[in-house]
């Protein structure tokens, strides 16, 4: 692995660059966000990302390949993967033709052996293609925690090495480092080993400043003073307990439609008005409506389960 | 690795206490000279592998004759050696309050700081905790831990340039204290002339400018005059921050600059944006809390040393947070943990439900599948199982000690009740009353639970348990509903305050019920002590669980689906 690292030219320059970078295509990292993916860089190691949903996990992978120029080779994990869905699979249909085919030239077994285990019926899956290319790329690996706790032992080899084993082929290792990249969305422990093996970085809600000039950057022609009080307003409803505190990407939604309906002040009529849009759960839009409606000068602390029976789906 | 080479220990008549005194300032030494030597270029990381490939081995060899000497001596073989004992005992550290952290984890932290600058103290710690810490929530107790190994920057605490610039520039507009504003060497002592009146209108001025710098160094400030920190006072470091708040009377400040922005505003101000201004000045002044809190902590550091200190500031992680004496902010902390966990329990039993066993076989999706193959059926396929789903009683003591239990427990149930087939819940005092209702009606199961507590009517005499009583009224009302479906969870210490038992209820109960399991939230070593007559249940239970903290209980209800 160092081997391979240390062959490798380095992406980045120093963390304000890797910075500065992310911020041209609008992504705004945070000096630890931008610290660990210089790091990541540096050291040749994964990055395990992890946070609720709707923080901009997948986006910094695909930010990243942005920034570096690669080309972004996604495995989308589910229940179920298995190897010949993330590593590769041997292509069973070819192969049983070209043995049929070879039957009328008579070939020898052994030539015949030789010939259907070659590269050329071998379907590579994401993982292995990661390793195989020739091009920089990026590799994620998306809700890495929806695959069970046995299928993550299938990316231990490539994560920490850099390469894969296939018993017809031989070891096949990577030519270049690929930044790798795998979010998580803590719906379960994920095993030690796999943590071992990776940077880990937790994408939280931001503050209050960088959600201001997320939502800025990402929503073209809105005001200063309207995203501003989106920010705030988000913040404050966070601070709620919730079933599903409102993500990044919803206060982006919220803040388009507030454009699109062309409000300029945001007042407590407007917040509860929409509020759908940046809650998905009626017993926490009923909440923050509540709340927000409410007199702060009167009730300071967030009365979390004062309020009074409502009706659920009629 | 890690540990230093033999040929760079000082010596040994170099105690380690001597070293443990000046452990702080040599640390310190440690990373400012990491810091020189980043500069040039080749920092700390430098060093180490220089003194791995035994760069001067003779030199090092000698023995240096006094402390000095030797201090000196580590600073010349490099910030490397300083460095890496510093990360030793910080990792030492990480484990002892119950981070897992592995040995290439440990490697990985070396590695990684050969990459960043040294001096830049964010940096620093980002690159420790991405490599060290792998869950979320234990990064509290990495940043309590890093707080203390690596704040000490020597016995008086420097403010960097832009702090003592805020600070002359804000003397500067108040016209006051001529000649404070070059004296750099005491750092903290800018400031020391103001009269409490004047440092509270900085303070003020700070939070509403929000200016950072200002607010740190008015933290250090306000330690120093108000905390009365005195060396080698046995005092937690919790007193001296009451101490310090309490002058400052923050909530006096924060009325008023509510105020100040209600005036502020061309015209009044509406709910919805004085909420907002609230929670602004809120979290500027939660900021300032935290700058306090660290700079005590600087300051307790310096004073009794890192492992005492680290020592001291050791709390268990949420998980292992013991119900029955959690403070405040810990139950606080414990309710966020709460929902997570529910989450992923649900998940994983989910999983289990589908993948535990393999049903029967599948006849016709087997021959499809086999289409693809020519009719050779390759891979079987099989149905899913459907397993029966338990029926769940939950009876709960609700009393003051062990109420804390009994709500999570509630919520940890009703948070995976789609596991089971129909979730009961009673709760008891001396009296006992069905809740399931509550429950029935919200899918807020906070709320539902805190309603519990305010509106179930389990009060039958004076309001000190007695399980005996509830246990009977309980056989009499519901226990014909007890089937062989149904599981009962009883939750409780059984301090029965020498009541009458009426075990015979949980015999009855056995009888009918499938399963009967007892929680109890306090340490086995003090079942059966006192007023408790634990045993005596435990007689017709099929199982007595201790059950202190979400591991256990998220242990147990594992197993019970």
């Amino acid at each position: 692995m160092t081997t391979a690292a240390q062959r490798d030219v380095h992406r980045f320059e120093s963390v304000p660059a890797v910075r500065e970078a992310l911020a041209k295509v609008d992504y705004l990292a945070d000096d630890g966000i931008a610290g660990i993916v210089y790091l990541a860089d540096r050291l040749g190691k994964p990055v395990l990302v992890e946070g609720p949903a709707g923080t901009g996990k997948t986006q910094l992978a695909k930010s990243v390949a942005e920034i570096t120029g690669s080309r972004l080779i996604r495995l989308q994990c589910y229940e179920g993967l298995d190897e010949s869905k993330a590593l590769y699979e041997w292509n069973y249909k070819k192969q049983l033709l070209r043995i049929q085919a070879e039957r009328k030239d008579g070939a020898t077994w052994e030539e015949v052996e030789d010939d259907i285990f070659s590269d050329d019926f071998l379907l590579t899956r994401p993982l292995l293609e990661a390793i195989r290319a020739e091009d920089p790329v990026v590799l994620l690996i998306d809700e890495v925690d929806r695959v069970e706790i046995e299928t993550e032992a299938l990316l231990l080899e490539v994560l920490s090495d850099f390469q894969v084993s296939i018993p017809e082929l031989g070891t096949l290792t990577a030519k270049q480092v690929p930044l790798v990249f795998l979010t998580s969305n803590n719906t379960r422990e994920l095993s030690e080993a796999l943590k071992r093996r990776c940077l880990f970085l937790h994408l939280d809600y931001p503050d209050l400043e960088r959600e201001r000039e997320i939502v800025l950057a990402k929503v073209p022609g809105i005001t200063e003073g309207l995203a501003d009080q989106v920010a705030r307003i988000v913040r404050s409803i966070r601070q709620l307990e919730l079933k599903k505190p409102p993500s990044v990407s919803e206060t982006l939604d919220w803040a388009r439609t507030l454009l699109l309906l062309g409000v300029e002040q945001v007042d407590a009529a407007v917040a509860t008005g929409t509020a759908n849009i940046l809650l998905k759960y009626q017993s926490d839009i009923a909440k923050a409506t509540k709340e927000l409606e409410q007199d702060a000068s009167l009730g300071g602390e967030p009365a979390a389960g004062t309020s009074r029976p409502w009706q659920r789906n009629g | 690795m890690a540990e230093p080479g033999e040929g760079t220990e000082p010596g040994p008549e170099d105690p380690q206490d001597g070293r443990r005194d000046r452990g702080g300032e040599a640390a310190a030494a440690g990373i400012t000279a990491g810091r020189h030597e980043a500069r040039a270029g080749a920092g700390a990381a430098e060093a180490i592998r220089g003194r791995r490939a035994g760069v001067e081995p003779g030199a090092v060899r000698t023995r240096p004759r006094t402390l000095e000497e030797a201090d000196q001596r580590l600073a010349e073989v490099g910030a490397g050696i300083a460095l890496t004992e510093l990360l030793a005992g910080f990792i030492g550290e990480l484990r002892a309050a119950g981070l897992p952290v592995s040995l290439t984890e440990n490697l990985d932290a070396m590695a990684a700081l050969q990459h960043i600058p040294l001096e830049d103290r964010d940096a620093f710690k980002y690159a420790l905790g991405a490599t060290l810490v792998k869950n979320a929530a234990h990064w509290r107790v990495f940043e309590t831990v890093f707080e203390v190994y690596f704040s000490l920057r020597g016995s008086e605490f420097a403010l960097t340039d832009e702090q003592a610039e805020a600070l002359a520039e804000l003397e500067e507009r108040m016209g006051e204290m001529p000649g404070q504003t070059g004296d750099r060497s005491g750092g903290g002592a800018l400031g020391d002339d103001l009269t409490p009146q004047e440092l509270a209108e900085m303070l003020m001025r700070a939070l509403s400018q929000n200016n950072e710098a200002m607010l740190r160094a008015l933290a250090r400030q306000a330690v120093r005059r108000y905390a009365g920190m005195e060396p080698g006072r046995p005092v937690g470091g919790t007193y001296y921050l009451y101490r310090t708040l309490r002058n400052l009377d923050l909530e006096g400040v924060a009325e008023k600059l509510l105020q100040q922005a209600r005036e502020q505003a061309p015209q009044p101000l509406t709910p919805l944006e004085e909420r907002l201004e609230r929670d602004e000045i809120e979290a500027r002044i939660d900021r300032l809390r935290k700058e306090i809190e660290a700079e005590i902590r600087r300051r307790l550091v310096a004073d009794r040393g890192v492992e005492a200190m680290a020592r001291t500031l050791r709390k268990p992680l949420p998980e292992d947070v013991d119900f029955m004496h959690a403070s405040r902010e810990e139950l606080a902390a414990l309710r966020k943990a709460i929902y997570p966990l529910t989450r992923k329990l649900a998940v994983r039993l989910a999983r289990k439900r589908r993948h535990g066993r393999r049903g029967p076989l599948d006849f016709r999706s087997t021959v499809r599948h086999s289409l693809s193959t020519g009719g050779v059926p390759i891979e079987p396929r099989f149905r899913y199982p459907r397993p029966s789903k338990p029926e769940i009683f939950v009876v709960a003591d609700i009393s003051g000690s062990v109420a804390a239990f009994a709500r999570f427990t509630l919520h940890l149930v009703y948070a995976i009740s789609n596991q089971f087939s129909k979730v009961r819940s009673f709760v008891f005092i001396d009296g006992i009353d069905e809740v399931t209702h509550l429950f029935e009606r919200t899918e807020d199961i906070a709320e539902a639970v805190h309603r519990v507590n305010t509106e179930a009517d389990v009060v039958w005499v004076d309001g000190h348990s007695d399980y005996g009583h509830a246990f009977e009224v309980f056989w009499q009302r519901w226990g014909k509903d007890i089937g062989p479906k149904t599981t009962v969870l009883l939750l409780g210490d059984a301090r029965n305050n020498y009541h009458a038992s009426q075990s015979w209820v949980l015999k009855e109960v056995q009888r009918r019920a499938r399963h009967v399991y007892w929680l109890n939230p306090e340490p086995r070593s003090y079942w059966d002590t006192g007023d408790s007559i634990i045993s005596e249940y435990a007689t017709y239970c099929d199982g007595v669980f201790e059950c202190r903290n979400l591991r256990q209980l998220e242990r147990f209800v594992d197993n019970l689906v």
